[in-house]
C-alpha cells in the first residue's frame, strides 16, 4: 500500500521543489528588474559632468550631482564619528560584561530601535537640533544617520565578538594582561575584520536613507562649507528630481539611483568577497 | 615571606603602570556600559519627543484624533484615521504577497535548493535587501505603476471587478501599488530571518523524518515546520513591523490622498507618508503637532509589532542561544 | 569577580589525610623540604561553581625550580586546580575560590594581591595551543611584555629572541618571524605558546595537559623543553599520560573526585604509592 503512493509522494516532492523554486526567482526579479531600468535610463547621464558639476536648473540640459555626492560623503563621515565609537563601544560592552539580564534588556532595545522608522528618526531630530538650531543643517543630518547607526553596529559587533573563541581570552589574561587590554588588543583585534564588514554594511545601509534627511539635512541645490547650513545628498536628490515634473530631472534622478546603488551594492559585495572564507561556511 | 603580590618586581616604571590598568578595569567596563545604555536612552528620548511635541494635537483632538478621518489644514482639524487605515492596509497588502513568497523561498534556500546555487542566491536577496528606498520607489513611479495600469489592473479588474476591492478607476498610483513595493521591501528581510530560523532547526529532526522515509517536502512539513512555526512567525511579524514604517518607496507610489476607500485601485496614505510630504509645510502648530501625534501612532504600533517578533523569535532561539562564561 | 576568602591562620587539621606525604614511611624527600624550597603554597583549596564543590580542601606544597605532574582521572579538578594557581577563575562569574594560595610566601588571593601581578609571575599554557591569529610569530611572544609595560624595541626584540630560544623554536622560526603565527604546525604553535608565556618571565609555569593534542615526535620535544626549562623555573603540569607523569616530573600529585589523594615523589607516587586508590590508577585498573 505504502509503495503504491510512492510515487505520488515523490511527484510530489518535485512539485514542491519547482514551485519554491519559481517564488524564489519571483523574489529576485525585482532586483534584476531595478538593475535593468537604471542602467537602461540612467547610463546616459553618468559622465564626467555628473560627478563635476552642480545641478542645472530647471530647462537647461546636463548638470551634475557633484555636490550631492560629497554631500552623502559628509554626512557619513559625521555619522561614522558618533555612531562607530557608540555602536562598537556598546557592543563590547554585550559581548564581555554585563549581566545576562541587563544585557537581555540592551539587546532587546537595540532590536526595537532597529526597527523604528527612519521618518520618525527625522522628525525627533528635528525637534531636538532643527528647532534649537533654528535651521535645516549638515550636523542634523550627519547625527540623525549616526544614531540610527548606532543599534545596528553594536549588535553586529557584539556578534562578531562573541564567535571569538574564548581561549583567546584566556591566553591573553594568563600573560598577565589586564583585562580591557585584553578585550582591546587581542580580542577586538582578532574579531577587527568582522567588525569593519559590520560598519561598512551600516554606512552602506545609511547611504540610502532617505526620509531621516527630509527634515535634517534637507538639501541643497549648492556647495557648503558650513555644517549648520543644509547639505545636499544622493538620496535626497534623487527623491526631489524623482517627483518633479521635468524629463531632464528625471534623467537625472535614475542616473543618481544607478551611482547610489552601485556603491551600496560595490559595499555589500566587496565586504562578502573579503570575508567569505570566515563568515559563509554551514553550521 | 607573609606579604601579599601587589606588583610584579620588575621596575618602578612598570609598577606606576601596574596601578593605571587597575583604573583602566573599571573605567572601561563604564565606558563601555554608558555607550551600550546608550540604545536604551535612545528609546525614551524619541518617545519622549513624539509625546512632547504633540501636546498641542493631543489636547486639542483627544482620543478622537485616531478616529477622525477629517484631514483639514484650512481650518486646523485633523484626524489620522486615513493614514491608519492607509499604513495598516497597504502593511497587510504587502504580508499577502511577501509571506507565501519569502517563507518558500527560505524553504527553498534551506531545503531543496541544489547546493551550488543556495549561495549566490542567498548573496542576491542581501542585495536586494540593500536596495535604498528611495530607489525602489523611483523604480515604483516611473516602471512598475504604468506596468501595473496597463497590465496587471485591468486584468484583475475583469477577473474580480465584481468585488468592492477590485471597483473604479485606474490610475496606477494606489493603495495596491503601495502594498505591492512594500512587499517588495520587506520580501529580503523576512526571507533571510527565515532563512536563519530554519537552518537553526537542529539536523536531528530532519534525520529523524528521513530515517522514517519521508521525502524532502514531508521532512520539511513534519519536522522543519512544525519546529520552527513560532521562530517564522517571529519573521513575519519582523516583516509587518518594516513594512508599517516604510517611507519613501510607498510615499512615491501610494498616490497620497487621505481618503479611506474601499477599491484597492484608489489612492492611500500612510502614516509615515504624510509625515514624509507634510512635515516640512505644516503651517501651524497644531498641524506640526498633529504630525507628530501621527509619529507617536507610528511609534507606538511598530514598537510593539517589533517587540512582539523579537520575543517569538527569542523563544525560538532561547534553546540555541549559549551565552560564554 | 571571584570572592577570594582568605584564611590567614589556617588551622592545621586534617593534615594526615590531605598530606599523605607527611604520614608516609620515611623514604620521601618531600618532607626534607623547608617551606623556603616552596614556589606555591596551597592550604584547604576549594573551588567552587555555583554551589558544585569541584575541589575539596587541598592542601599541597610546590617545589621550587622542579617539575610537579597532576595526575588522576577525567573531571577530577586536575585543570581546576591548576586554574586557581594563577586566579583564572576570577574570570568565570559563577567560580568561588576559598582557602590560601601563597607564591614564594605572598598569598595569591590576599585583599592586596594584584591579579594581573599574579599571572604576570605564574604563567599557563593551554591544552589547545592558542596563538593569536591576527598577530604574526614574533608579535605573539612580544605581547605579554609589550602589554605588560615594555616599551624598548630592544629589550622586546631581546627578550622574544631569549623565549624562543628558550622554547626551542627560534631555529625553526628564525628567518620568518613576521610570517602569520597560525601558518606555524601543531607542535610549533604549542611552543610558540609557551615561548610567549616564558617572555613574561614568570617564575611558575602552569601547564594544562600541553601535548594531548600533539603527536609523539612534537611531544617529545616539548617534554625535553619542559626538563631544560625547569633550571630556571617551576613547572606545575597536568597530564593524562602516566608515562609522561613518570618521564618529566619530579613530584606527581594525584587526584580523585576533587581531592588530592596522594602527593609524593615521582618514583614514590609509580613503584610504591601509600594508597591503594593511587595503586589503582597508576597501574591502570580504573580512570
Ligand atoms: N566553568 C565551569 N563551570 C562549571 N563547572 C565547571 C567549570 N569548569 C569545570 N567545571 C567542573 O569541574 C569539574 C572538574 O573539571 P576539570 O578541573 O576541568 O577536570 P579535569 O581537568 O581534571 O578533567 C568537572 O566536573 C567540570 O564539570
Ligand atoms: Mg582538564
Amino acid at each position: 500500500m505504502k509503495a503504491a503512493r510512492y510515487p505520488w509522494r515523490k511527484f510530489k516532492d518535485r512539485l514542491m521543489q519547482l514551485v519554491m523554486g519559481g517564488c524564489a526567482m519571483l523574489v529576485i526579479a525585482p532586483l534584476g528588474l531595478v538593475f535593468f531600468h537604471l542602467v537602461k535610463s540612467g547610463i546616459s547621464a553618468v559622465n564626467w559632468q555628473f560627478f563635476t558639476h552642480l545641478p542645472k536648473p530647471v530647462g537647461e540640459a546636463g548638470g551634475g550631482m557633484a555636490n550631492a555626492i560629497i554631500g552623502s560623503l559628509v554626512l557619513l563621515g559625521e555619522a561614522a564619528l558618533l555612531g562607530v565609537p557608540v555602536g562598537v563601544l556598546g557592543g563590547v560592552y554585550l559581548s564581555e560584561y554585563g549581566s545576562n539580564r541587563l544585557n537581555f534588556w540592551i539587546r532587546f532595545s537595540a532590536d526595537i530601535l532597529n526597527g523604528v522608522p527612519s521618518i520618525i528618526w527625522g522628525i525627533v531630530v528635528y525637534a531636538l537640533v532643527v528647532i534649537p538650531m533654528k535651521g535645516f543643517s549638515a550636523l542634523a543630518g550627519g547625527l540623525v544617520l549616526g544614531l540610527m547607526m548606532i543599534p545596528l553596529i553594536m549588535r553586529t559587533t557584539e556578534e562578531v565578538l562573541i564567535l571569538v573563541p574564548n581561549c583567546y581570552r584566556e591566553a591573553g589574561t594568563a600573560l598577565g594582561i589586564s583585562q580591557w587590554r585584553v578585550v582591546v588588543q587581542i580580542v577586538m583585534r582578532t574579531a577587527l575584520r568582522g567588525t569593519v564588514t559590520g560598519i561598512l554594511l551600516a554606512l552602506a545601509r545609511m547611504a540610502g536613507e532617505t526620509a531621516p534627511l527630509l527634515f535634517t539635512a534637507f538639501g541643497n541645490r549648492f556647495w557648503t562649507h558650513d555644517l549648520t547650513n543644509p547639505i545636499a545628498a544622493l538620496p535626497l536628490q534623487i527623491f526631489t528630481y524623482a517627483i518633479s515634473p521635468y524629463d531632464d530631472w528625471h534623467r537625472q534622478a535614475w542616473a543618481g539611483a544607478l551611482v547610489l546603488l552601485l556603491m551600496v551594492t560595490a559595499v555589500n559585495v566587496g565586504v562578502r568577497v573579503l570575508t567569505r572564507d570566515r563568515m559563509t561556511e554551514d553550521p | 615571606m607573609n606579604g601579599t603580590i601587589a606588583l610584579p618586581g620588575e621596575s618602578k616604571a612598570a609598577a606606576a603602570r601596574i596601578g593605571k590598568w587597575r583604573l583602566g578595569d573599571p573605567l572601561f567596563k563604564w565606558l563601555t556600559l554608558a555607550m551600550a545604555l546608550v540604545v536604551v536612552a535612545l528609546i525614551v528620548i524619541i518617545g519622549f519627543v513624539l509625546f512632547h511635541w504633540s501636546a498641542l494635537a493631543r489636547h486639542k483632538f483627544g482620543w478622537g484624533f485616531l478616529v477622525s478621518s477629517e484631514w483639514n489644514p484650512v481650518e486646523d482639524r485633523y484626524g489620522a484615521l486615513p493614514f491608519i487605515y492607509g499604513t495598516l492596509v497597504s502593511s497587510f497588502l504587502a504580508l499577502v504577497i511577501a509571506v507565501p513568497l519569502s517563507l518558500a523561498t527560505a524553504l527553498f534556500l534551506t531545503e531543496l535548493a541544489p547546493r551550488w546555487l543556495r549561495q549566490p542566491l542567498t548573496v542576491l536577496i542581501e542585495l536586494l535587501a540593500a536596495v535604498p528606498s528611495v530607489i525602489l520607489g523611483l523604480w515604483g513611479i516611473f516602471v512598475m505603476v504604468p506596468w501595473l495600469r496597463m497590465h496587471l489592473f485591468p486584468a484583475l479588474r475583469s477577473a474580480f471587478g465584481f468585488l468592492p476591492l477590485f471597483k473604479g478607476p485606474l490610475y496606477g498610483v494606489c493603495m495596491l501599488a503601495g502594498g505591492i513595493i512594500v512587499a517588495i521591501m520587506i520580501l529580503p528581510i523576512i526571507t533571510s530571518v527565515s532563512r536563519e530560523i530554519l537552518r537553526s532547526v537542529p539536523n536531528l529532526q530532519r534525520e529523524a523524518a528521513y530515517a522514517l522515509g519521508a521525502t524532502r517536502w514531508e521532512a520539511i512539513r513534519v519536522a522543519v515546520l512544525s519546529h520552527a512555526r513560532k521562530g517564522l512567525f517571529g519573521a513575519v511579524i519582523l516583516g509587518l513591523g518594516r513594512a508599517l514604517g516604510e517611507t519613501m518607496a510607498v510615499t512615491m507610489v501610494i498616490g497620497n490622498r487621505p481618503e479611506i476607500a474601499l477599491s484597492l485601485f484608489a489612492p492611500g496614505y500612510t502614516m509615515a507618508s504624510v509625515i514624509a510630504n507634510e512635515f516640512a509645510e505644516a503651517t501651524t502648530d497644531v498641524y506640526l503637532h498633529a504630525l507628530f501625534e501621527i509619529g507617536l501612532v507610528l511609534l507606538g504600533v511598530t514598537l510593539i509589532v517589533n517587540a512582539l517578533a523579537r520575543i517569538l523569535m527569542n523563544a525560538m532561539a532561547g534553546a540555541n542561544v549559549t551565552r560564554r562564561a | 569577580m571571584t570572592t577570594a576568602t582568605i584564611e590567614k591562620s589556617v588551622p592545621r587539621k586534617r593534615l594526615a589525610i590531605n598530606s599523605p606525604a607527611i604520614t608516609a614511611p620515611a623514604a620521601s624527600r618531600l618532607e626534607a623540604l623547608t617551606p623556603s624550597d616552596w614556589a606555591l603554597d596551597v592550604r584547604d583549596l576549594s573551588v567552587y561553581f555555583g554551589t558544585n564543590r569541584v575541589l575539596k580542601d587541598v592542601s599541597l606544597q610546590v617545589r621550587n625550580r622542579s617539575v610537579t605532574a597532576i595526575i588522576g582521572p577525567s573531571g577530577c579538578g586536575k585543570s581546576t586546580f591548576l586554574r586557581a594557581m594563577n586566579r583564572m577563575h576570577d574570570l568565570v562569574p559563577e567560580a568561588r575560590v576559598t582557602g590560601a594560595v601563597r607564591l614564594f610566601g605572598s598569598s595569591i588571593y590576599g585583599p592586596e594581591a594584584d591579579a594581573v601581578a599574579v599571572r604576570r609571575r605564574v604563567g599557563m599554557v593551554f591544552q589547545k595551543s592558542n596563538p593569536f591569529p591576527t598577530l604574526s610569530i614574533v608579535d605573539n611572544v612580544k605581547v605579554g611584555p609589550r602589554l605588560g609595560g615594555v616599551r624598548q624595541r630592544s629589550v622586546l626584540d631581546e627578550r622574544a629572541e631569549r623565549s624562543l630560544r628558550l622554547a626551542a623554536l627560534w631555529d625553526e622560526v628564525k628567518d620568518r618571524l613576521n610570517a602569520p603565527a597560525v601558518s606555524l604546525s601543531g607542535g610549533q604553535q604549542q611552543r610558540l605558546c609557551i615561548a610567549r608565556a616564558l617572555a613574561v618571565e614568570p617564575e611558575v609555569l602552569l601547564m594544562d595537559e600541553p601535548a594531548s593534542a600533539l603527536d609523539p615526535i612534537a611531544t617529545a620535544r616539548i617534554e625535553e623543553l619542559i626538563l631544560n626549562l625547569k633550571k630556571d623555573l617551576t613547572i606545575v603540569i597536568v597530564t593524562h599520560n602516566l608515562q609522561q607523569a613518570a618521564r618529566i616530573s619530579d613530584y606527581t600529585a594525584f587526584f580523585y573526585l576533587g581531592e588530592l589523594v596522594e602527593y609524593d615523589t615521582t618514583s614514590k607516587i609509580f613503584t610504591g604509592p601509600a594508597r591503594q586508590k593511587t595503586e589503582d590508577y597508576v597501574t591502570g585498573r580504573f580512570g
